[in-house]
């Protein structure tokens, strides 16, 4: 499967199922535009197909080096892994990483949360050290030859319940070299309850961590009160601007990660605000809702999305050529070192090898599916009891789901998000339409940013 | 090439031979907590 789009300036090709990406000029970008229709056109129809648009010197020297990429495998190729290198159902999958409900309690009171301020369609609850120090051990018994392992304290607000967060870190190192594991922690906080002391300790023992900011003041204010109602903007963002310049010092990393709702459909303002306060680590990302919540994502807006991700582009190949450049989550992309195609089509490892823990031990497949019933996988003390339900999500994968057999995007999300589609559908082996058309455009924009800036070193 | 250049290094057929060995971070445990972004992530092997 081939992709051609002209963006910014640029003919880009996407060859889905090789994964090459070519830069091309509008002679090439016509010629693949007939062969699309029929990869095996000869020759002469191809030339004949461009009739008198471009003189036929032209015409068949770049015929010549199309033919020679798809002689070499890179256009027009085939889907050669289905079924030949991963057999899903019968893979052995072990545990690789947890998110850690640290507390289901929250002192803000975000409109949008799935969490329900904290709460999951449960009780208000913090986790004890005890069932914190079972998870961990759950973690290192079923992660086979895993080196790495990695936790998130998570949340409702895990600050609330710190002095947990530290004692699981310390009983994670003093169990790292017996086992020898290697954990990765990680930690996502609103910011309210962050302090000297905290940003100490994560700066020591946090990989990453990831501070929940919305954007601009009003926007930010309007999704995110504090429970008296109150924005909570002024008191988190010169903590995170400190928290961010310690972590930069340090060259540790840390995001800045805002949601975007159908009342900020001009985002791209709001990831330019982050990086106007001197944040470099961005991600912003669409907020997951019931269809009827007033703030959701409608498919109307979906044009004025796209237009915002073409404009975050275009300023952020501008500031990059000033020295003033910045990362954005989703135009990340790694062209000569990225992942494999084993983690391309196994999808996002929800249920298998990323579990989501409650304060109280149970295990469910992510954090969006805790409180869900249907989904409860198990608990620390029993281990999984419900094999059936991981059996499920080990088959849940690009191939699983119709719509990705004809997205070219499907190598960038590996079918996307489990929770969305069994939302949206009911469901986890379908898509969610929304999502994936944003997701499609987020991957075009970050092949036009690789394309920009090479263009820019080739004339340098 | 004249009229293509083309900019990544790493096919994905190539990564069949030497990849799955599981070490690469988890998708959401990164800045990613409510879609699924696979592509960006880092290859373990790679950053040897």
């Amino acid at each position: 499967m081939v992709h051609q789009y002209r963006s910014n300036g640029y003919n880009i090709v996407l060859d889905t199922d090789s994964g090459s990406i070519h830069l091309v000029d509008d002679v090439v970008y016509d010629m693949i535009g007939s062969l699309s229709a029929d990869p095996s056109l000869p020759d002469a129809a191809v030339l004949e197909s461009l009739g008198d648009s471009y003189p036929e010197d032209q015409k068949a020297e770049a015929l010549s080096e199309v033919r020679s990429l798809q002689e070499s495998g890179q256009l027009f190729s085939e889907d050669i892994y289905h079924g030949a290198v991963l057999d899903f159902k019968n893979r052995k999958t072990v545990v690789k990483a947890l998110c850690l409900h640290i507390a289901h309690d929250c002192n803000l009171a975000c409109q949008y949360c799935f969490a329900e301020e904290g709460e999951y369609h449960g009780r208000r609850a913090l986790m004890s050290y005890e069932v914190g120090k079972k998870a961990l051990d759950f973690l290192v018994e079923h992660s086979g030859n895993r080196h790495n392992l990695e936790v998130d304290f998570f949340g409702g607000e895990p600050l609330m319940n710190f002095r947990v967060v530290k004692d699981l870190v310390a009983y994670g190192r003093s169990i790292e070299e017996k086992a020898d594991k290697h954990f990765r922690f990680t930690l996502t906080t609103n910011g309210v309850l962050l302090d000297d002391d905290v940003m100490q300790f994560c700066n020591e023992e946090m990989d990453n961590v990831v501070l929940s900011l919305d954007g601009r003041k009003h926007v930010h204010d309007r999704m995110r009160p504090s429970r008296n109602g109150k924005g909570s903007y002024d008191l988190v963002v010169p903590k995170f601007q400190e928290f961010a310049r310690q972590r930069k010092a340090l060259g540790k990393q840390y995001y800045i990660r805002g949601t975007y709702t159908h009342y900020n459909l001009d985002f791209a303002q709001d990831v330019l605000h982050f990086a106007d306060l001197g944040f470099d680590q961005l991600s912003m990302e669409p907020v997951v809702a019931p269809a009827d919540a007033p703030y959701a994502i409608r498919p109307g807006d979906i044009p004025v999305l796209c237009e915002q991700y073409d404009i975050l582009a275009r300023e952020m190949i501008r500031r990059e050529k000033e020295g003033r450049g910045f990362t954005f989550f989703h135009f990340m992309i790694d062209l000569s070192g990225g992942p494999c195609v084993y983690k391309r089509l196994s999808g996002c490892g929800s249920g298998t090898e990323y579990l989501a823990v409650t304060p109280w031990g149970d295990l469910y497949p992510c954090h969006q599916f805790v409180g869900q019933d249907a989904f409860l996988l198990g608990n620390v003390d029993d281990g999984i009891v419900r094999p059936d339900i991981v059996d499920t999500f080990k088959c849940c994968n690009v191939y699983s789901r119709k719509a990705c057999s004809e997205c070219f995007a499907r190598y960038y999300c590996s079918g996307g998000c489990a929770a969305n589609s069994y939302n949206f559908h009911g469901t986890i082996n379908d898509v969610y339409e929304i999502g994936c058309e944003l997701e499609r455009k987020r991957v075009e924009c970050a092949i036009m940013i690789k394309a920009a800036l090479a263009k820019a070193d080739g004339e340098d | 090439m004249k009229h293509i250049k083309t900019l990544n290094t790493r096919s994905l057929q190539e990564s069949m031979k030497k990849g799955g060995c599981g070490e690469c971070q988890t998708s959401c445990q990164s800045a990613c907590k409510t879609s699924c972004t696979v592509g960006n992530q880092t290859c373990e092997q790679k950053k040897k």
